[in-house]
C-alpha cells in the first residue's frame, strides 16, 4: 500500500460565447446632469467582474473617469435584450456593446461641448479626466458635467448611446455540415499534480500549473481571482461534486450540503497562474474574458494525472475513491505510468 | 400563538420586536429587525452564510431560536464599518479580492471577526480552521484565508499606533 504520485496535462480552446442566432447584446448610455454616465445592461454580474469590466470599457471609450460612470444591470423586463451571463460571452459580447453605445454617447458629448466652446467637434479630445478641451489647445476647455448640464437645460439634447453586437450567422453547408459557430477562442494549458492513495482510493491535489491567453486582461486582478477560483471549482467537479453519484440511478444522491461533496478552505492547493494577452481583434479592447474555461481543463488533467499516478482510467465524473479502488482492484493492482 | 416581546443589542443598538415561539434569529434579525446583512443559505446549519457572533461567539443564525438572544448582544457584518470607514477586514476583503458573488462574505467576515478578537495574530491554521463552517462558491477559499491573514496585520499595527 503506497502514496502513488502523478502528474496530467490538459490543454483547452475554448469558444467565447455561442453563434446561434447570433448571440445578441445590447447596451444603452446616457449622462446625467451630474456629468456622469449610466450604462444599462440586462446581462447580470455574477460575481464574475461582469460590472467592473463594462464600466471600465464605458469610461475608456466615452474618455471620463472610471468613477464617473455607474452600470445598472436592470432586469429583463426593463432593459436592453441581451441573452445573458454564461458561454463565457460577458467581456466579449456585452463589452463590444458597451464600446459602441459608448462611442455614440461620446460623439454626442463632443457635438454638445462643440456648441459651447464654438468649435468643430473633430478639434475636441477628452483629457479622461471629466474634461473637454480642444485639440492643441487645453486652456480652451469645459468640463463634463457643464457640457451634460448645457445639454440638458440649454441645447434640449440627450447625450446617450445604443449599442448593440451581433454575430453573423453562420449558416451550414448542406452538404458537408460544416458551419462556423465561433468567431474567437481563448486557450489554456494546465498541469495538475496530485498523489493518490491505493489503499483508500483517496486523491490529494498538490499543485496546479496554469497558462491561459485570455485575450487582454482588462482587470488583471478580476482575471486572476477567476482563474484562483475556477480551478477550484474544477478540482471540486473532478473529485467530489455530483447529484447523481450512480447515474443513471438517481438513488444515494446528496440531499445537503452535508452530502454534497465539496473541497474546504484546509484543501487550498497551491496555483500558479500565467497571463498569456494576446488581445483579439474582435474582442473590446483585445478582452476575450476567462469564463468557463477557469474551470474545465482541471477535469481532464486530474484524470490524467490519477491515471498517470496508478494506471486507472476513469472516464466518468467525479473521480471517486470508489471508483479508483474498483479500477485498482480490475488491474489487480496499481501501474504507475512514470514520468515522461 | 402568543408573540414574544424580544429584546437584545444588535450592532450597539437595541433592538425591540415581537417574535413568534420557534422562530429563528435569522428571519426575526431580516424580516423583523430588518437587518439584511446576514445570509440565510442553506437553512440548515451546513453552509455559515447566516454567521453572527452572540455575545462574541460565532453562531449560525438559522440554527438559532430568537428567543435565546434575549438581553444578549448580537454582532452582524451589517455593523462592521464604522460610519463610512469600513472595518479592516472589509478593507482586506475588497483588496484581496476575497469576494466575488458575496454570498459567504457576511458569513466569512464573522467567522473572521470572531477569530481575530480571540487570537489577534492568527496562524494560516488557525484562519482556516475558523472559517471551516463556511462554504464558499466561487473564491477558491485561498483570497479569504490571505484577506483575513491582511487584516490581522493591518489591526495589529493600528494597536501599535494607538498605544
Amino acid at each position: 500500500m503506497a502514496i502513488h504520485k502523478g502528474r496530467g496535462f490538459a490543454a483547452i480552446n475554448y469558444p467565447i460565447g455561442m453563434n446561434l442566432g447570433g448571440d445578441p447584446a445590447q447596451a444603452l448610455v446616457h449622462s446625467t446632469p451630474d456629468g456622469k454616465f449610466m450604462v444599462a445592461l440586462s446581462a447580470i454580474d455574477l460575481g464574475q467582474g461582469m460590472k467592473s469590466v463594462t464600466r471600465q470599457i464605458a469610461a475608456e471609450t466615452i474618455g471620463v473617469p472610471v468613477e464617473d460612470v455607474y452600470v445598472d444591470t436592470a432586469d429583463s423586463d426593463t432593459g436592453p435584450h441581451d441573452m445573458g451571463s454564461f458561454a463565457s460571452r460577458g467581456t466579449h459580447r456585452v463589452g463590444n456593446a458597451v464600446i459602441r453605445a459608448a462611442a455614440e454617447a461620446r460623439k454626442q458629448l463632443l457635438e454638445a461641448a462643440a456648441e459651447e466652446l464654438e468649435v468643430n467637434a473633430s478639434d475636441l479630445d477628452t483629457d479622461g479626466r471629466g474634461n473637454i478641451h480642444v485639440k492643441g489647445a487645453p486652456g480652451r476647455s469645459i468640463t463634463v458635467m457643464e457640457t451634460s448640464q448645457a445639454a440638458q437645460f440649454k441645447q434640449g439634447r440627450t447625450l446617450a448611446g445604443r449599442g448593440i453586437f451581433l454575430i453573423p450567422l453562420s449558416g451550414t453547408d448542406p452538404d458537408t455540415g460544416e458551419m462556423t459557430p465561433v468567431s474567437c477562442f481563448a486557450h489554456a494549458a494546465l498541469v495538475i499534480d496530485l498523489e493518490v492513495d491505493d489503499e483508500t482510493g483517496e486523491v490529494e491535489v498538490t499543485q496546479i500549473n496554469s497558462a491561459y491567453e485570455v485575450g487582454r486582461a482588462l482587470n488583471p486582478r478580476l482575471v486572476e481571482q477567476q482563474l484562483i477560483g475556477g480551478a477550484w471549482m474544477g478540482v471540486s467537479h473532478a473529485l467530489y461534486e455530483t447529484t447523481e453519484p450512480y447515474y443513471p440511478d438517481r438513488s444515494h444522491g446528496p440531499v445537503d450540503f452535508n452530502h454534497y461533496v465539496m473541497p474546504g478552505p484546509g484543501q487550498i492547493v497551491p496555483h500558479h497562474i500565467a497571463v498569456l494577452e494576446r488581445p483579439a481583434e474582435d474582442a473590446p479592447f483585445g478582452g476575450k474574458g476567462p469564463g468557463e474555461m477557469c474551470a474545465n481543463p482541471v477535469l481532464p488533467a486530474v484524470a490524467n494525472a490519477v491515471y498517470n499516478a496508478v494506471g486507472v482510467r476513469c472516464d466518468t465524473l467525479p473521480i471517486t475513491p470508489e471508483k479508483i479502488l474498483r479500477g485498482l482492484r480490475a488491474n489487480g493492482g496499481a501501474r504507475p505510468q512514470g514520468r515522461r | 400563538m402568543a408573540r414574544t416581546a424580544l429584546t437584545f443589542t444588535l450592532n450597539d443598538a437595541e433592538a425591540a420586536v415581537f417574535v413568534d415561539p420557534g422562530a429563528n434569529l435569522i428571519d426575526v434579525l431580516r424580516r423583523g429587525v430588518g437587518d439584511l446583512s446576514p445570509k440565510q443559505g442553506c437553512a440548515q446549519g451546513s453552509c455559515g452564510a447566516c454567521t453572527v457572533l452572540i455575545d462574541g461567539v460565532p453562531h449560525l443564525a438559522c440554527l438559532t431560536l430568537a428567543e435565546t438572544v434575549e438581553g444578549r448582544r448580537v454582532e452582524t457584518s451589517g455593523g462592521l464599518a464604522d460610519g463610512p470607514d469600513l472595518h479592516p477586514l472589509q478593507k482586506a476583503f475588497m483588496e484581496g479580492f476575497a469576494a466575488q458573488c458575496g454570498f459567504c462574505t457576511a458569513g466569512m467576515l464573522m467567522a473572521a471577526r470572531a477569530l481575530l478578537d480571540r487570537v489577534p495574530n492568527p496562524s494560516r491554521e488557525e484562519v482556516i480552521e475558523a472559517i471551516s463552517g463556511n462554504l464558499c462558491r466561487c473564491t477558491g477559499y485561498e483570497p479569504i484565508v490571505d484577506a483575513i491573514l491582511a487584516a490581522a496585520q493591518e489591526m495589529q499595527g493600528n494597536r501599535r499606533m494607538m498605544r
